[in-house]
């Protein structure tokens, strides 16, 4: 498993024990009292790493190559799944999955942007980088919940929408735009779950939700640590105080009111545990579709324009009162 | 100096001193233009609406300038005047609000008002892209909104000239990123009330101000020339490596691609707009 600098000492340690307990599976000797105090010096190690991660460290654990995709996810959290293909105007996009679900017992509507593992899939996927038809589809399977009055759960894991040529010419910036405007008016419950990068408008396409949810280790803002620290200084190898300055931690969109809980990870990343992962946002899900399943649809439509309509931070003043 | 708020006079958020305008092209100097190199001398440029007068090619206009090609002073009621704050403590974000307001001599980037194109009233917003690129930030966002609420409430068109360089004000973080989403559902309930909105694309309209509101004009216009995309093209280039084609991203470019209606010089838009106008009257 590919390891971060700074969780080294942890899995150095973690490897030592397993080491031990293979050597005591053949041997006589007790090494239980080692073992027991290696156990206990890891766990404290992992703790006090784990819950300090700097903004950045937070970013790369969200670029994991094993952290589960959108498809894991899937997998993870419904019981049955049925993937509806296409924007029935120009291709299929492989860079957004979507289609029905079952969700203990609930028929759902699922949709979110997809990554590949390896070379392969990467091409297939286009890099998780979804274009205007991606988007299109999408409002497709949106609008199909909404008639079926179906909930629809948003799975966001989307570094932006792709900037190329052909995703221009198709209308990038419209396709974006009318997901979004669309989907703040769907009569149907809507829950966005950031379940690793929400980079940009190509992540807020998918993210007008009446309850927006995000793991421990996402990240969520305007633009990404790398192409801020290029603006900003022209060195995206800058990109770990960018992510400072962005305030893009699930703790801080917490406080801003951008989002509503945070779902808990395994210790050391989604990466490390998919099955307890799954199971935390399996949780959160059922409470959260619980509630605003039980809002009546005018209302919930109300509140989810409200929700966004109070975002901003300004002062009532003019330059001539200063 | 134009008094372009007029009637709310306790809320005027241009300084009212001279010199505070952005001296883009200062008297008495000349201009080269940066589609067939002619110099033109200011006060000519200033005469011509900013076009040139070899080319046609459109100057960028300062969201003044615009306004007054547009309507009248005296009929130009602006929207209570909002400013900035820092939001995120981003370092040096309250300079560069500053001198963005001492160059423009606006709040913000956003010019928001009722008012009357060729008799039609209407809400008229232009975003200036001399304050911080025309980037959105809360307060461009709040206006725009409160733009189409007051059209709404009062059942009038609302017409907005964007030019809002890359869309998004990276200061501001996930604050900017929401007025995407703020903006495009006002646009909406004004939209499904039945009423008329008519975006204007100047140059440049790229980014999170044309991946929102901008996109959903029931008439998109766009000025000659005007870059028009969600993507810059620099990156673009950077992330496909491959030759961008001629004149990508450009409202040419848009209107044979089917993402805009028309492509209007500005000679004629007071004329064309206001023709939209009095048609959905
Ligand atoms: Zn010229």
């Amino acid at each position: 498993m590919q390891a971060f600098e700074w969780e080294k000492p942890v899995l150095a340690l973690e490897e030592r024990i397993a080491e031990l307990k293979q050597f005591v599976d053949g041997a006589e000797m007790d090494f239980s009292a080692e073992i027991s105090h290696l156990q206990r010096k890891a766990a404290k190690l992992r703790k006090e790493i784990y819950e300090n991660l700097t903004p950045f460290q937070r970013v790369t654990m969200a670029r994991h190559p094993k952290r589960p995709t959108t498809l894991d996810y899937i997998n993870l959290l419904f019981d049955e799944f049925t993937e509806l293909h296409g924007d029935r105007t120009f291709r299929d996009d492989g860079a957004i999955v979507g289609g029905l679900a079952l969700f203990e017992g609930l028929p759902v509507t699922v949709i979110g942007p997809q990554k590949g593992r390896d070379t392969k899939e990467n091409i297939a996927r286009n890099f998780g980088l979804p274009h205007p038809e991606g988007y299109r589809k999408s409002l497709r399977l949106m609008k199909q919940a909404e008639k079926f009055g179906r909930p629809i759960i948003t799975l966001i894991d989307v570094v932006g929408a792709f900037p190329g040529i052909e995703a221009e010419e198709r209308g990038q910036g419209m396709a974006i735009a009318q997901c979004i405007e669309e989907m703040s008016f769907l009569r149907t419950p809507i829950l966005s779950i950031i379940t690793g990068e929400g980079g940009s408008g190509g992540a807020l396409a998918l993210g007008v939700g009446d309850r927006v949810l995000m793991l421990e280790n996402a990240w969520y803002s305007v633009i990404s640590p790398e192409m801020c620290a290029t603006i900003l200084w022209r060195d995206s190898s800058r990109a770990a105080e960018a992510a400072e300055l962005l305030r893009l931690t699930p703790t801080d969109l917490l406080k801003f009111g951008i989002i509503d809980d945070v779902i808990t990870e395994p210790l050391g990343g989604a990466h490390r545990d998919h099955a307890f992962t799954g199971m935390q946002i399996r949780s959160f899900m059922r409470r959260y579709l619980a509630t605003i399943m039980k809002i009546p649809v005018d209302r919930l439509v109300e509140e989810r324009l409200a929700r966004f309509r109070r975002i901003g931070k300004f002062s009532e003043r003019s330059l001539a009162d200063l | 100096m134009l008094n372009v708020f007029k009637g709310r006079p306790k809320y005027a958020t241009v300084r009212p001193q001279e010199g505070s305008e952005r001296k883009d092209f200062p008297d008495n100097l000349w201009t080269r233009c940066d589609s067939c190199g002619r110099m033109i001398f200011n006060k000519e440029l200033e005469k011509n609406a900013f076009l040139c007068l070899d080319c046609g090619h459109h100057f960028r206009l300062t969201g003044r300038k615009r306004l007054a090609m547009l309507t009248e002073e005296k009929d130009f009621e602006a929207l209570p005047p909002l400013l900035a704050v820092n939001p995120l403590a981003f370092p040096g974000y309250p300079e560069k609000i500053r001198q963005a307001q001492e160059q423009t001599g606006l709040d913000d980037a956003a010019i928001m008002g009722k008012t009357a194109v060729k008799g039609s009233p209407c809400i008229l917003g232009i975003i200036d892209f001399s304050f911080i690129g025309g980037s959105m930030g809360s307060v461009v966002g709040e206006q725009l909104v409160r733009g189409f609420e007051r059209a709404l409430k009062e059942r009038l068109p609302v017409v907005i000239f964007s030019g809002g360089g890359g869309g998004a004000r990276m200061h501001e973080g996930i604050f900017s990123l929401m007025q995407m989403a703020k903006t495009a559902q006002a646009v909406g309930r004004h939209s499904r009330a039945g009423l008329l909105f008519i975006s204007v694309l100047t140059h440049p309209t790229m980014g999170g101000v044309y991946a929102s509101f901008a996109s959903l004009g029931d008439v998109i216009l766009a000025e000659p020339g005007a870059l028009i995309g969600f993507a810059g093209p620099r990156i673009v280039q950077e992330t496909t490596r491959q030759e961008l084609p001629t004149g990508f991203q450009t409202a040419e470019y848009a209107l044979a691609h089917g993402m805009i209606d028309a492509i209007v010089p500005r000679s004629k838009m007071v004329d064309y707009v206001g023709r939209l106008l009095l048609w959905h009257r």
